[in-house]
């Protein structure tokens, strides 16, 4: 492998993982999807580069079904849900943007330390897309734990599936129905959730998730 | 002979800094003006100004100390020293060894000290308001300079300016994704430690946003021309150094000719000439940010800064 070509499916890895951040510090529920649908694409050249490299010709699917579900379909229908909704303002995050970001380049620095000192023997384009793909999922942990708002933990559980695709994609020999089920499932939780969220909204008149805190009786 | 060449070499390049760095700043509001379709003042604007204020006497307030009068030329000579160790049309000058990227970053850090000082050293409230709000943009832009710093000379090996240079010139770099985190952060650096708009707005005396204004408020006469030009240096200084670490083609070597200096000279200036006017698009087509929202904008360069580095690393073990 020619030092460019890892070169690129380094800059495209890295960027996933600045789309990540850029994630955590949007504010707007409208940016937020808009990064969404950056983060998906930027995953759908991602794995279209793997799978030139690899001379995997399946793992086009997979770019492709990255940039027709997740780039294209779901962030439309988390606009529309938003515009039902009427909550396109609404801003929540739990601490300040300062200290996410803080607090995600310490999760980047940690799963940069335990993958390239669990993968020594593994070959380096794989080793590079595990250490990306582990801080693409963990930045997707975090955003669902400093959000309160349903939506946007939405997304974030969403981009956390993006870092899982990355990881797949890395590791040679992962089975095209393995990676499609995985889109599905993936897909089916998305309506699934989508329906929650009504749910939610039409019983507590919001979707700030500690509203349903203090339906359990705990206090804060 | 050689040692001739060399002085005249490093005197042509103080003597240019010093000479383009007010041509930059009118140049910069002229294509502002242009695109917000005024006409503008004319390009050789800040010279006039410069040369009125020189004529112009001083007006101290009756409670500066000796201090206030000293603060002009300590940060004139500290940004002056600094300006002129970045190499901007060849490499191989006389000051090189001493063009330390963080020797760089100390002497605008200590010129920057003075003004904070000069600032409260009167005793008006603009002028605390203004230090305060200064070292507070500080206290972030510096950290996320530094680790840019780290991050280029990571890859370049070497915080020697020139070095960085001539490495970023040549093909040992290859296509990194380190280099564009790190330029997305000099320039949010740059863009805040100069005073420009969507952290300050130099040209407006507005007591909620003034930051750079607030400070230097109570100096006049040959005074505020050095504070001016001190400035416009500096801004001269960011250009020029993003100029030289990201885009290095052109400039000439230590052993170049008198020819390869002119033409690194000339494209010094094309590169200026662009580098400004993406300033004035970007200048035109932005809003000033609240001062609260400020940290979030540098502390974004910051985490920029950092995950250069983080990736740097892992480039680097593979």
């Amino acid at each position: 492998m020619s030092s460019l070509q890892f070169d690129i499916a380094h800059l495209l890895a890295g960027s996933l993982v600045l789309a990540s951040f850029m994630m955590l510090y949007q504010d707007r529920l409208y940016a937020l999807l808009n990064v969404y649908a950056l983060h998906a694409g930027v995953l759908a050249l991602s794995v279209a580069w793997q799978a030139y490299v690899q001379q995997a010709p399946h793992l086009y699917v997979t770019a492709l079904i990255a940039l027709v579900f997740k780039a294209i379909i779901i962030p439309v229908a988390l606009h529309r849900i938003i515009k039902k909704l009427g909550i396109h303002r609404e801003i929540e995050n739990v601490i300040g943007v300062g200290l996410t970001m803080m607090a995600g380049i310490g999760l980047v620095a940690l799963s940069m330390v335990v993958m390239l000192r669990v993968t020594p023997g593994a070959d380096a384009l794989a080793r590079e897309d595990l250490a990306f793909a582990l801080s693409v999922v963990l930045l997707g942990l975090l955003i669902m734990v400093t959000r309160r708002n349903a939506v946007s933990q939405v997304v974030g559980f969403m981009s956390l599936e993006n870092g899982l695709v990355l990881a797949a994609t890395g590791a040679k020999g992962m089975p095209l129905v393995v990676e499609i089920s995985v889109a599905f499932s993936v897909l089916i939780a998305f309506i699934v959730i989508g329906i929650f969220l009504f749910r939610i909204r039409e019983r507590f008149d919001s979707v700030d998730v500690q509203a349903l805190d203090r339906f359990r009786g705990e206090r804060r | 002979m050689s040692a001739l060449r060399d002085i005249v070499s490093q005197g042509a390049q103080m003597s240019l800094v010093l000479g383009l760095a007010p041509l930059l700043t009118g140049f910069v509001r002229k294509v502002k003006a242009r695109l917000l379709r005024r006409r503008g003042p004319p390009l050789l604007q800040p010279y006039r100004d410069l040369i009125r204020l020189m004529r112009k006497d001083v007006v101290l307030a009756d409670n500066a100390s000796w201090l206030f009068r000293v603060i002009p030329y300590l940060m004139f000579a500290g940004t002056w020293v600094a300006a002129s160790l970045v190499p901007t049309f060849g490499n191989g000058l006389l000051f090189s060894w001493t063009a330390d990227l963080i020797a760089i970053i100390a002497l605008l850090g200590s010129a920057r000290f003075f003004q904070a000082l000069a600032g409260m050293d009167v005793g008006t409230a603009f002028g605390g308001i203004g230090s305060s709000r200064e070292v507070m943009i500080a206290s972030l832009a510096e950290p996320a300079m530094l680790i840019t710093v780290f991050s280029v000379a990571m890859i370049a090996g070497s915080t020697q300016l020139a070095y960085v240079a001539e490495f970023m010139g040549s093909d040992a770099v290859g296509l990194r994704v380190s280099l564009g985190m790190a330029f997305v952060a000099l320039t949010i650096v740059a863009l805040a430690e100069n005073a420009r708009i969507p952290v300050d707005n130099p040209a407006t005396h507005l007591e909620l946003t003034m930051v750079h204004e607030a400070m230097v408020l109570e100096y006049s006469g040959r005074h505020l021309a050095l504070v001016d030009l001190s400035s416009q240096l500096k801004l001269l200084l960011y250009v020029s150094l993003i100029a030289c670490v990201f885009l290095p083609w052109g400039t000439a070597t230590a052993d170049a000719s008198v020819a390869k200096l002119v033409s690194g000279a000339l494209l010094y200036f094309g590169k200026l000439t662009v580098l400004g006017f993406l300033l004035a698009v970007f200048e035109t087509s932005i809003a000033k940010m609240r001062v609260f929202r400020i940290p979030e904008f540098l502390g974004a360069a910051l985490m920029l800064a950092l995950l250069a580095t983080l990736l740097r690393f892992v480039s680097g073990s593979l």
